[in-house]
């Protein structure tokens, strides 16, 4: 191909091993990711008398179940992790179980580990997928029988996604996070907004974020209801994988370098959308219903079904009905019960630094889990002092997994209870049936756990970052 | 799997936008084996909370008619197999959650997407009750509630539809090109390859 191509465009034509008459590509996979929820990509496997075609490329991980609290562990649950440690062993996977320190969510592990690095196709039988992105690699969840696929053939079949640039212009303020950015794009275009797109993040306000800031936007690109998030990789990228444990060393680190100095889109280059955000227009952003496209910075009004349109009015309506709100209250005098920091979204060490900056001195007047995002991460935070803050504030100090952002493990949100949470979905029943989720930043779920309701961190962090 | 080019049977409308798989099946269901059946576990907790629902009141469905990003979030295909074992084989909407929709195909499922506005008209003449549909995948038409409507539906989609095909076994035919290009994929970039 010639004329200027999207970082989007090199990536998929670099991993294309044919494509049909139709139109659809078969993809070669660089790295695939299982958990414990794999079960039913294994089950189908074995039924055709199938074993995995590259088990050195394939990586497994206990999460979704991950127990994360001392105490008896549910024989269901039990039985999840036993059976993807029989089908790790038996295929020659290498597994990060329980007690591994390399274990934590899968999306964390992938950069920590060095498995994601730029330019490779990442796949995982989880939505999040999008989140490895952030490096400049090509990442997208799927279903279980593409994760069957996946493990016989080491390929999937796709159509190629159409593409979207989102230019960030300017800068986000003090305590506004990319969580925030998030919030405030899906808000505006919808939780399918992004719907059959490749997002690509760009901008100034991108190139000033961290790995794990640039993460935590690729992370939520499925909120907003994206096939994936991407970002082209820069020095500060090289910088986080160097040295890392299946990163590449010697001649194959430089190599990599040069590859990795031309995953840009070049100058020229055509996106299907282009979509402009200006950073200076996002507030701390929290979530008032059951779709992340419920979103409003913390200083706004629980809004008005009666004024709202049609099919939305009717969803506004329904959503206050399951939140327990009124029209027209205040974000910031919605009280709550508890609070949760932790997933693939913001469980990083950078995430647990911020909340724990609010934290510092202060007690919680609502319960919380903190359950950080890896082993590692866990480890980091108790090196430096965090876990403490945590405790001293009154919040639970708990191993890594998927925990209370998807309750699989029995982490779980009571009916009718309120959570600030720093996960990515408040949809009905998510965090617990009949459990009320509100979306925010970590440094947001922290000032809701010292205020004891939904409140502006700003105040809470003046003088203290 | 096998395939399916016409449907006639019932169809009903859920009258919502943003159904998630989270709500189609509560992630505690999703340890279960597959054989024991997973109709039970569709809409579970909306289905327990109101007596009145609609797939409460009708349990012989074929169709289902609802709003906007159905399916969206988690990409579990056990909100598939809930839909597909609870006697669903085409579901409507103007639009699906991306992964959702590839399972769906994937286990016979018919994602239909038709313009918001035929959708909307729908869900008014169908109310509450359940009406007679034919979904024609030959023709890409449906024919309900008085109507004919026609959806937007991949051709590749269309042909795994109709003759239940799987991936796996198109793809065998590729596997001397996906060992060469494994070969030279790593030969050109070896630091691709996951080292330690």
């Amino acid at each position: 191909m010639s004329g200027p191509q999207t970082l989007f465009s090199k990536l998929w034509t670099s991993h294309e091993v044919t494509r049909r008459d139709d139109g659809t590509s078969l993809l070669w996979v660089d790295r695939h990711l299982v958990h414990e929820g794999s079960h039913h990509a294994f089950a189908k496997l074995q039924s055709r008398g199938m074993s995995v075609a590259a088990p050195d490329l394939t990586f497994g991980v206990v999460d979704h179940y991950a127990p994360t609290r001392s105490g008896e562990v549910a024989s269901d649950i039990r039985r999840m992790i036993d059976t993807l440690g029989r089908n790790a062993r038996a295929q020659g996977i290498r597994l990060f179980d329980l007690r591994d320190p390399g274990q934590g969510i899968v999306h964390v592990i992938g950069p920590e580990q060095g498995l994601t690095l730029p330019g490779l196709l990442i796949n995982c039988g989880d939505s999040h997928t999008s989140t490895h992105g952030a490096f400049g690699a090509l990442a997208f969840g799927v279903g279980a029988t593409e994760v069957a696929h996946i493990l016989a053939t080491q390929t999937i079949w796709q159509r190629r996604p159409n593409t979207m640039r989102m230019t960030i212009n300017g800068a986000l303020g003090p305590a506004v996070t990319a969580k925030d950015l998030a919030l405030h794009w899906i808000s505006i275009l919808g939780a399918d907004g992004a719907r059959g797109h490749a997002i690509e993040y760009a901008g100034p306000a991108i190139r000033a974020m961290s790995m794990e800031a640039r993460l935590t936007l690729c992370n939520l690109s499925i909120e907003g209801g994206a096939r994936l998030g991407l970002i082209a990789p820069d020095q500060q990228t090289f910088d986080y994988i160097k040295g890392r444990n299946f990163a590449p060393k010697g001649t194959d680190w430089e190599r990599a370098l040069q590859d990795w100095s031309a995953l840009a889109t070049d100058e020229g280059a055509a996106f299907d959308q282009e979509v402009t955000i200006d950073a200076n227009d996002v507030a701390p952003t929290v979530t008032w219903g059951t779709s992340p496209e419920d979103a409003l910075p913390i200083t706004g009004r629980v809004p008005d079904p009666a004024i709202m349109s049609g099919a939305k009015g009717q969803h506004a309506r329904a959503s206050l009905d399951y939140m327990g709100l009124e029209p027209g209250m205040a974000l910031d005098a919605i009280s709550i019960d508890q609070v949760f920091i932790g997933s693939c979204t913001n469980g990083r060490i950078e995430d647990l630094r911020m909340a724990a900056s609010v934290l510092k001195g202060r007690k919680a007047k609502v319960p919380g889990l903190v359950s950080p995002g890896s082993a590692a991460v866990k480890k980091q935070a108790e090196a430096e002092g965090l876990a403490q803050v945590f405790t001293q504030a009154g919040l639970e100090w708990a191993q890594s997994g998927c925990s209370m952002c998807v309750g699989m493990n029995g982490d779980r949100v009571k009916s009718g209870d309120r959570c600030a949470s720093s996960t990515n979905r408040n949809f009905k029943g998510r965090q617990g049936r009949g459990a009320r989720t509100h979306l925010m930043s970590p440094a947001m779920v922290a000032a809701a756990a010292v205020s004891g309701h939904l409140a502006d961190v700003r105040p809470l962090l003046e003088g203290r970052t | 799997m096998s395939g399916w080019t016409e449907i006639k049977g019932r169809a009903v409308a859920l009258a919502q936008s943003n159904i998630d798989t989270d709500q189609l099946i509560p992630a505690r269901f999703m340890s279960a084996p597959r054989t024991d059946g997973y109709g039970d576990f569709l809409l579970h907790d909306v289905r327990q909370d109101d007596a009145n629902h609609i797939l409460n009141r009708y349990t012989n469905v074929d169709v289902l008619v609802t709003r906007r990003n159905f399916g969206s979030g988690s990409s579990r295909e056990a909100a598939v197999y809930a839909l597909v074992d609870f006697g669903i084989k085409a579901v409507l909407a103007p639009s699906f959650g991306d992964i959702f929709r590839s399972n769906a195909v994937n286990n016979g499922l018919l994602p239909a997407q038709l313009p918001e506005a035929d959708i909307e008209d729908l869900i008014a003449a169908i109310g509450d009750d359940d009406v007679g549909a034919t979904v024609d995948l030959s023709t890409s038409t449906v024919r309900i509630a008085g109507q004919e409507l026609s959806f937007d539906l991949d051709p590749v989609w269309r042909k795994k539809l109709v003759n239940g095909w799987d991936d796996i076994d198109l793809t065998s035919q590729h596997n001397d090109g996906i060992q060469a290009f494994r070969a030279a994929r790593f030969a050109a970039h070896p630091w691709a390859l996951p080292t330690s």
